[in-house]
Formats: structure tokens, C-alpha cells, sequence
């Protein structure tokens, strides 16, 4: 029997002026999961993510989270019932130190209910519970980099620091929008044990990403995106043994194929 | 240097750069250094009225703290949050005002009337400007700006809160003694409490808002609170100089919605040093006293404070302050090396 | 009836105000602060030409028009072309300077109820029996014919389509080969004029005061955001709606409080529905 589903959206659209962004995406995250979304350039990923959590309003469609009808709240309400969201486009507080970038989230009201990624429940001094969020996530205690300005940190620090900033809030359900971009490989190897962490941690993950092999490496489910619509969803294997997700990834030899796919 | 004596600075740079709300104070020296500029402006201010020459003279030193007050609301709403306040002269009329009608309608001291004026002006000015918080920062630059023009407009058609006449009778302090320091004594007050709120935890929290409100949103913290927070201090502020400047001059009139009070504290902070809270307060101390000089060429002063301003945001200089800072800290690196 | 007529005719005098705001800020999405400044400045600049220097009244209008619309160009190309796309220093800057101007004129003596422009026809007529002067006919009749001229100008001609292509989307006009900053130059030097216009048509009907230059940079501003901040036909559509508000409220409640209705309009267009009737700012509501 399957557990229910942490976060449900249904049928969800939007639309920008003409262009049809999202057209009826449909899925099901479960709790403690680590979901995959991928798809070729243009097709609706982060829209997806903008629309569930808030930051732009949908056309049409549903998301529960919980049971509870989240489609209409604000982005930070969302945040603060546990569904939070690194951005593609870094956006640390560059003028700030690291860790003071981790004081404003502990400044929310779900930090202070719930006391930060590992507190007990009681906040205590923002900035120390800032600097041992940073260790837990990578940044070497002893050393300068938890005081380094935000801005002379280099990518894969800020990558971290967005991580962390989700963690602060204690999250249920963390949307990573290519978190793995702009990383070497030895980067990404070290971010995975972190990822995987965060799973046993009971943390649910959403994944969007481009770099297919080490997404496959922690994805439980994958699901594909292609022009605003679903394609499929299923394990790592399945999906890239898929035709249709072949075709999507790198076009079709054949024209026909390919006219009837764009008039289609 | 020695090794060992390397590693001693290695870690004590840590301490220095963690502790960065107290600092690790290892001599007498370092110590001075950082407390003298603020010791030396505090015994500044406070020894001024003692060297004015002549009750005029202590007068304008009020009236500058006055706009000194307005200033520092500026620059805290400008630079710390990202909305521009362009009708400063709106906190002074409703802080007049309000003050005004407690003091002639229910016959409440200068000591009463101040404090409540600036918590009743604060909270109805934030109220006033609620709408036009979870807008871009266009829009409450707009709204700022029409805000005092519209009052003047309203209370002279109207005719009501005594009109073009203003409110007249209200009791001035007791002592002008009194009257001077309780005006400087407010400034200082809110300007080390405004530097010392701006890096507290709160303090970061504006600073966001206007930085990164994307994040801030992720973060689960609802902005518009996060604004009207700011807009109540920052009014908070211009209230309690209306306050004091009906009390200073026992009179409440629609020319407290004017035009100076809007601007000169912009130009002010713009020349003092726009981000440092304290080049506001320096930039009014040069000002005002400049304006009282300049009082026989009538609006024409409004014209230079308007080239000043002008002249600033196009050239973008940074102001004096900032400038002072750079070439203060260049000393310090001078001194730590002997 | 009467309320009709004088309905109308307060809404082309703030369609006239409106427009030149209107203009700028829609191609250039420059807020024009020194607006009003720039409508009593064309006011005294006629007044100077017909009065101090005797020339013709038709002539002095060019001119001044002319003169004003130079003097937006100028302020365009020596200041505000430093700050483009800093809003914030763009509102403070175009306000100093539209202060600047006024409290110079103020400062120069231009002060007092002496200063005024002769109506172009004098006398007046009745229209379905309501007094109206021609002066007020005239407003109406060129409130239209600008709007209707404008019109044709930015469907039909080259710099017209241009203009329009810069204030629907500004990268895609540049990506066509349309000059920025020379289009936000024509704007500015139009907008400029038509304040002028609209001082010319509006000045003969009272005196020329220097506080007139708040109150149109208020009205203007209101109709812009209840309009829509952007929207040429936005603009029009609200200085009706403001308009005849005004009207009503004049007649049933008292004429001090026609300041009160723009407030109200901007307040409740804020809370209501920020983006105004037509306005393209839908970043106000959705933003990534």
C-alpha cells in the first residue's frame, strides 16, 4: 500500500502572455523521497517550482501539501508551512558574512518554532546556531570561510550557503533548482553525501536538474518535463531507457517525426 | 615577524572578525581609536549650546537637531531598507499637529505631549502609508512625495486644525536649557540607537528587505511587516521632531508640511554621507546653520539645497563622511604596523 | 446636465495635464517630477514673450512651446540621461529639479495674482442651458484633438510607431534598431510640450501661480496611477473617472474637497488593483 503523498499538484497551468508555460502538469511527491524533474532547456522546470511554491501565480491548478489546499498562498507563507526553495540564481545577501546570511532565516517565525536544522527547539544566539548550521553543511569551522563575505565566496560555498539557508527553516520539503550547475566533479562528489544526509535526515528533496548522471545517483523518482507537459515519471532506468524522453533530450533523425512533434 | 608571533595575530584576527559587535580590546590605543570620533561628536553636541553666541544662535542648534532627527528617518528608510521617503515634511505636520491638539485640547505638559505624539504620529503615518508597502519602491516614493502637498491642500480648504492660521498657544519648555538638550539629547539617542539597531539581528533583516527580498520571501518572513516595522521607527523619528519643533516655537501651522523640511534632510544625508547614519546628523549641522545665513534670499535656498541634491545623485559622490571613514581607516593601518 | 458638461470639461483639462507624464513615463519609463514646473514655466515664458516683448499671442504660444520642449530635451541629455534606469534617483532628480525651477520663479518675483494669459475667444455660449465659456469649449475641442492627433502620431508615422515599440518592451525595440536614448530624448521634448499645451489652453482660464505647478504635478500623477503607470489610454480613461468625480463631489459636498478625491483615487487604485486600469505592470503581481 502506498503511503499518501507529502505534496500533491494537480493539473497545474500557467501561461505568459502566448507562450503556454506549464499545460496540466500533474504529480506526486512522497515523503522522504528525493524526486528528480528534468527536461530539456525551455521546458516549464522552474516554472514548476515558482508555481508550487508561490513565487508566481498560476493560471489554473492545485497543490496540497499535506492535505491542506496551498494554491493561493503567498511564497511566504509556503515557506513557513516547510516547503522551501534554493534559486537558480544564487541570491545570497552578498554585502553580509556567511553565517549572518543563515541570522536573517533564523529571524522567521518557523525558525522560532522549531529552532533551526538541529535545535532542540530553543533558538538561543542566532549566530552561533548560523555558524554550526554552516559546519554541518561543509563550511570548516576553524577556518575563515564561515566570516568570508558572502561575495568572495567561490560557487560551491554558495551553493551550500543556499542549502543552508532552506535548512534554517527546519524544512519538510527542500525544491533544489539546480543546485548541481556550475559544479566541478569533485564538487558534486562531496555535495552527494550531503544530499543523501539530508534524505535520512527525513528531509524530502525536489530535484531540478541538468546533470543527468549524478542526479541518478541519489533520485529515488525521476520525472520529465518537456514543452509545459509531462512526459513520464518512474525510476532512474526506466526514464532513460524511454523513447519519447530520447526524442524530447536530443530531437528526432526523422522530419516527419519532428514537424508532427512541433505541430502536434 | 617571528612565527610565533604570526600565529598570535593569526588567531587574534579571529577574534576580531567574530566578535565584530564587541570588539577584542587588546590596548589603550585600539580602544581610542574607536571610541574617540564617537566621543568626539557626542561632547561636540553637547557642548554647543554653551558656545553659542546669543539665544538666536542656540535656536538654529535646535532647529538643526531638529532636522537632524527627520535626516537620520531618511537615510535609515533609504539605505537600510530601500524606500525613499521624499515628504519627510508629513512626519514633522502629523508629530505637530498631533502634539499641538494634545497640548491645547487636553492641556498635557511638553513631557507627556512629545513621547505620545510620537507613538500616535508613528502609528498613523505607518497606517497612512500601508498601501503602498507591498508595492515596488516606486510607489512609495510617489506617495511620500504627495502626502505633505495633499495635507497643506486638505487643512487649508477644509479649514479645519485652525486653518491657515495653524494652532496657536501651546507651551513651550520649561527652561530653554531644557529645550536645548532635550533636542540634542534625542538626537544622539536615535542615532546610536538607529546604528546599533541596524546590526542587530533585526537590523539584517531590513538590511535583506532591501537587498534581496527574494530570499527573505523564501525564508518564510512576510516583507510587508518587515517595512511597516521600518516606517513606524523612521516615523516615529519625524514625529517626535514636529513634536519638538511646535513646542520650540509655541506655534502648529500648515508651513510644517512645507517644502524645507522635505528636502533639506535629503540633501543633508546626501552631502553628510548616505549610509552612515551619522553623516545625516553631521550634514544638517552644516546645513542649517548655511540656511540661517542664507534666509534673506528667501526661496531661493530651496533652489540651492535642490542644485546640491542634484548635483549629488547625478555625480554620485559619496559624501563626507563616508569619504572621512576611508581615510580614517587608512590611519589605523598606518598606526597598527609601529 | 450641467454636470455633464462641466464633467467633461474638467476631465479633458486633466487628460491635458496627464498626457505629457504619461508620455514620458511610457516610453522611458522616466518619471517626469519637474512636470508641473515645466506647465507654469511655459506659462510665464508666453506671458513674458506677449507682455515684455510685444509679440503676437499665436507666436508667443510656439514659442514658448518651442522653448519648452527644448528645455525638456536639454534636461534629458545633460542630467537625466546619467541616471537612466535608477528610478529612485530619476524621481529625486526630476523633482529637484522641477523645484529648482519653481522656487526660482517664486524667488524671481514671479509671485502674486498679477500674471495672466488673454483667452483665445472671449465671450461664451450656451449649451443645452448650461454657460459655457469658449474658453472651455476650447479645452475640450483640443483635449481631443491631442488625443486623437497622438493617436494618429504613434500608429502612422515613423517616430510615432517607434515610440510606441519602446514603451511596449524596450529590449525588443532596441533589438530593431530603435535608438534608446534618442526615443526617451523625443518623449521628454514632447511630454515637455504638451505641459506647455495644456498650460496654454488651461493658464487663460485663471491667473498663473506658482503653486499650480504642485497641483498639476499632483493631478497628473493621480490619473498616471489610477490609469495605469504606462498606459497612454489608461490615462485618459481615469481623468474621466477622476474628473467627473471631482465634479460630483464639487456639487454635492463642496468644492474644497476636489483635492480629497485625487488622494482617495491614488489610495484606493494602491490597494485595490496597484497595476491601475490598464497598466502593464504586472511585475507588481507576479515576479519571480
Amino acid at each position: 500500500m502506498t503511503p499518501e503523498p507529502i505534496l500533491q499538484v494537480k493539473n497545474v497551468t500557467k501561461a505568459f502572455g502566448g507562450i503556454q508555460a506549464l499545460n496540466g502538469v500533474s504529480f506526486d511527491v512522497y515523503e522522504g523521497e528525493i524526486l528528480g524533474i528534468i527536461g530539456p532547456n525551455g521546458s516549464g522546470k522552474t516554472t514548476v517550482v515558482n508555481c508550487i511554491t508561490g513565487f508566481i501565480r498560476k493560471t489554473a491548478g492545485e497543490v496540497f501539501f499535506r492535505g491542506k489546499d496551498i494554491s493561493r498562498k503567498p511564497p511566504h507563507k509556503i515557506a513557513d508551512m516547510g516547503i522551501t526553495r534554493t534559486f537558480q540564481i544564487m541570491r545570497p545577501y552578498y554585502t553580509l558574512p556567511a553565517y549572518k546570511n543563515l541570522v536573517i532565516p533564523l529571524f522567521s517565525p518557523r525558525a522560532k518554532r522549531t529552532g533551526g536544522w538541529r535545535g532542540g527547539g530553543n533558538l538561543g544566539d542566532r549566530k552561533t546556531v548560523g555558524i554550526d548550521i554552516l559546519e554541518e553543511i561543509g563550511f570548516e569551522r576553524d577556518s575563515f570561510v564561515p566570516y568570508k563575505l558572502a561575495s568572495s565566496l567561490p560557487t560551491g560555498y554558495l551553493k551550500r550557503l543556499e542549502l543552508a539557508r532552506c535548512l534554517a527553516l527546519k524544512p519538510d520539503i527542500i525544491f533544489c533548482d539546480e543546485i548541481f550547475s556550475g559544479l566541478s566533479m569533485s564538487e558534486i562528489s562531496s555535495m552527494v553525501p550531503l544530499i543523501e544526509r539530508l534524505q535520512m535526515d527525513g528531509i524530502t528533496l525536489v530535484m531540478i536538474e541538468h546533470r543527468l548522471r549524478e542526479l541518478f545517483r541519489v533520485a529515488n523518482r525521476v520525472m520529465v518535463l518537456n514543452f509545459g507537459e509531462k512526459l513520464m515519471e518512474g525510476t532512474a532506468a526506466a526514464v532513460m531507457a524511454d523513447e519519447a524522453v530520447k526524442k524530447a533530450y536530443f530531437g528526432s533523425e526523422n522530419i516527419e517525426e519532428l514537424v508532427g512533434d512541433v505541430n502536434g | 615577524m617571528k612565527p610565533g608571533q604570526q600565529r598570535q595575530e593569526r588567531i587574534d584576527r579571529g577574534i576580531r572578525i567574530r566578535s565584530d559587535g564587541l570588539y577584542a580590546l587588546m590596548s589603550w590605543r585600539e580602544l581610542s581609536y574607536l571610541t574617540l570620533p564617537r566621543l568626539a561628536l557626542i561632547a561636540g553636541m553637547l557642548i554647543l549650546p554653551l558656545v553659542m553666541p546669543g539665544m538666536y544662535w542656540q535656536r538654529v542648534v535646535s532647529i538643526a537637531c531638529i532636522y537632524a532627527l527627520l535626516a537620520l528617518s531618511f537615510d535609515f528608510l533609504a539605505h537600510f531598507v530601500g524606500l525613499v521617503c521624499l515628504g519627510g515634511a508629513f512626519f514633522v505636520g502629523t508629530g505637530g499637529y498631533l502634539a499641538a491638539i494634545l497640548n491645547t485640547s487636553f492641556g498635557l505638559s511638553p513631557v507627556m505631549t512629545i513621547p505620545l505624539a510620537t507613538v500616535l504620529g508613528a502609528a498613523l503615518c505607518t497606517l497612512l502609508l500601508l498601501p503602498c508597502l507591498p508595492l515596488r519602491g516606486v510607489y512609495f516614493a510617489i506617495v511620500s512625495l504627495m502626502y505633505p502637498l495633499f495635507a497643506m491642500r486638505v487643512i487649508e480648504a477644509l479649514n479645519i486644525l485652525g486653518g491657515t492660521d495653524g494652532i496657536l498657544g501651546i507651551d513651550s519648555f520649561s527652561n530653554r536649557w531644557v529645550e536645548q538638550y532635550a533636542v540634542i539629547g534625542a538626537t544622539l539617542l536615535f542615532l546610536f540607537g538607529t546604528r546599533r539597531l541596524v546590526n542587530m539581528d533585526i537590523g539584517l533583516v531590513l538590511r535583506g528587505v532591501k537587498d534581496n527580498d527574494q530570499a527573505i520571501r523564501a525564508s518564510g518572513m512576510n516583507i510587508t511587516r518587515y517595512k511597516m516595522l521600518a516606517v513606524f521607527i523612521a516615523s516615529a523619528m519625524g514625529c517626535m521632531s514636529g513634536a519638538f519643533l511646535v513646542h520650540i516655537y509655541m506655534w502648529s501651522g500648515i508651513s510644517q508640511f512645507a517644502l524645507d523640511f522635505s528636502i533639506l534632510p535629503i540633501a543633508a544625508t546626501v552631502i553628510g554621507g548616505s549610509g552612515t547614519l551619522a553623516g545625516a546628523v553631521i550634514g544638517c549641522l552644516i546645513l542649517v546653520p548655511i540656511s540661517e545665513l542664507l534666509r534673506d534670499f528667501g526661496t531661493l535656498r530651496i533652489v540651492f539645497y535642490a542644485a546640491i541634491l542634484m548635483g549629488f545623485i547625478v555625480f554620485r559622490s559619496e559624501g563626507l563622511l563616508v569619504y572621512g571613514q576611508r581615510k580614517y581607516h587608512q590611519f589605523e593601518r598606518w598606526t597598527t604596523r609601529l | 446636465m450641467d454636470i455633464l458638461i462641466y464633467g467633461t470639461i474638467n476631465s479633458a483639462a486633466l487628460a491635458l495635464y496627464a498626457l505629457g507624464f504619461a508620455m514620458v513615463y511610457g516610453v522611458s519609463r522616466l518619471p517626469n517630477f519637474a512636470h508641473g514646473a515645466l506647465y507654469v514655466l511655459s506659462g510665464f515664458m508666453t506671458w513674458f514673450f506677449l507682455n515684455s516683448l510685444g509679440l503676437n499671442y499665436l507666436i508667443s504660444i510656439i514659442l514658448a512651446m518651442l522653448a519648452t520642449g527644448l528645455i525638456g530635451a536639454l534636461m534629458y541629455q545633460f542630467i537625466l540621461i546619467r541616471i537612466r534606469g535608477m528610478e529612485i534617483s530619476e524621481i529625486m532628480a526630476t523633482y529637484a529639479m522641477g523645484l529648482a525651477i519653481l522656487e526660482g520663479l517664486r524667488w524671481g518675483g514671479f509671485k502674486g495674482m498679477t500674471y495672466t494669459l488673454p483667452a483665445f475667444i472671449a465671450g461664451s455660449t450656451t449649451i443645452f442651458g448650461v454657460s459655457v465659456d469658449y474658453q472651455r469649449l476650447l479645452v475640450v475641442a483640443i483635449g481631443g484633438a491631442v488625443v486623437g492627433l497622438l493617436w494618429l502620431f504613434t500608429h502612422y508615422t515613423r517616430t510615432g510607431l517607434s515610440l510606441r515599440g519602446m514603451a511596449q518592451d524596450e529590449r525588443a525595440a532596441l533589438m530593431l534598431g530603435i535608438d534608446s536614448d534618442r526615443m526617451a530624448l523625443v518623449a521628454m521634448a514632447f511630454g515637455s510640450s504638451l505641459a506647455a499645451l495644456a498650460a496654454i489652453c488651461l493658464l487663460p482660464l485663471g491667473n498663473i501661480v506658482v503653486e499650480a505647478g504642485y497641483n498639476v504635478l499632483i493631478l497628473a500623477i493621480a490619473v498616471c496611477i489610477v490609469g495605469g503607470l504606462g498606459s497612454w489610454m489608461g490615462a485618459v480613461l481615469a481623468a474621466f473617472l477622476i474628473g467627473f468625480a471631482q465634479i460630483l463631489t464639487v456639487v454635492y459636498l463642496g468644492a474644497h474637497y476636489q483635492m480629497v478625491v485625487a488622494l482617495l483615487a491614488i489610495i484606493l487604485t494602491l490597494i485595490i488593483r496597484p497595476s491601475g486600469l490598464f497598466g502593464r505592470q504586472k511585475e507588481l503581481e507576479e515576479r519571480v
